[in-house]
């Protein structure tokens, strides 16, 4: 299971090189993302998206909220 | 939904997958910078100056009453070291006995706002309640500074 971070944890996988993925839908992505974070939806996550991330560099999720 | 985009990512061989549990309002609520459309929005936090006197929970009155009467706000903050608001010394309460503490004279838990919040929305609100100045914190309650309603209501017409 994923393992669940906070910002401060969040703000070091960044520094860390971590790959940033919205998984929200295109629209709320192009409204407003984290700097350099790439756009995956949730609807959408299949092994043909998820090719376009690099193995080996950490991977953060993020939605909305925690809801 | 990330947990499960978490988990999908997992199945399909991803290793090293972390969720960041509370997502972009998060974000946006410490006042984080953001890219996209809505990334050169006028918010609470993109107006929220930083002069605001600040004092702690044990400072005598005395020692505060002169720089807060000199700032443009006319009341203080009590903030723990870290930032986190506590309280508000308002302007009537610095005319008493200049040794009380400021906790024992703050109005405690004053409200606040977050920093995302846009600047036509929050100068209404303002508006609304006949207030001038609203305290910007982020999650933790840690002070981002004060918007004055006049900043946000030229920003809005501009």
């Amino acid at each position: 299971m994923a393992t669940g971070v906070w910002l401060e944890k969040l703000q070091e996988l960044i520094a860390d090189g971590a790959q940033l993925v919205e998984v929200l839908p295109e629209a709320e992505y192009a409204d407003a993302h984290l700097p350099c974070a790439v756009n995956i939806p949730l609807k959408r996550l299949d092994a043909n998206t998820a090719r376009a991330l690099e193995r080996g560099r950490p991977i953060v999720v993020y939605c909305w909220d925690s809801l | 939904m990330s947990p499960r985009a978490a988990c999908r990512l997992e199945t399909l061989g991803c290793s090293g997958v972390y969720d960041y549990v509370p997502g972009k309002v998060d974000w946006l609520a410490h006042n984080l910078p953001v890219e996209g459309k809505d990334a050169d929005l006028v918010t609470a936090g993109r107006l929220a100056q930083h002069d605001v006197v600040m004092c702690r929970l044990d400072e005598r009155v005395g020692d505060v009453r002169e720089l807060i009467l000199a700032s443009g706000y006319g009341f203080g903050l009590v903030t723990t070291a870290d930032g986190v608001v506590l309280g508000r010394l308002r302007r009537s309460a610095l005319d008493g006995d200049p040794k009380l503490r400021a906790e024992e004279v703050m109005e405690p838990g004053p409200s606040t706002v977050r920093p995302d919040t846009l600047a036509g929305d929050l100068a209404k609100r303002l508006a609304d309640r006949e207030l001038q100045f609203a305290v910007v914190t982020n999650p933790e309650g840690r002070l981002i500074g004060v918007v004055r309603r006049a900043d946000l209501e030229r920003a809005v017409s501009a």
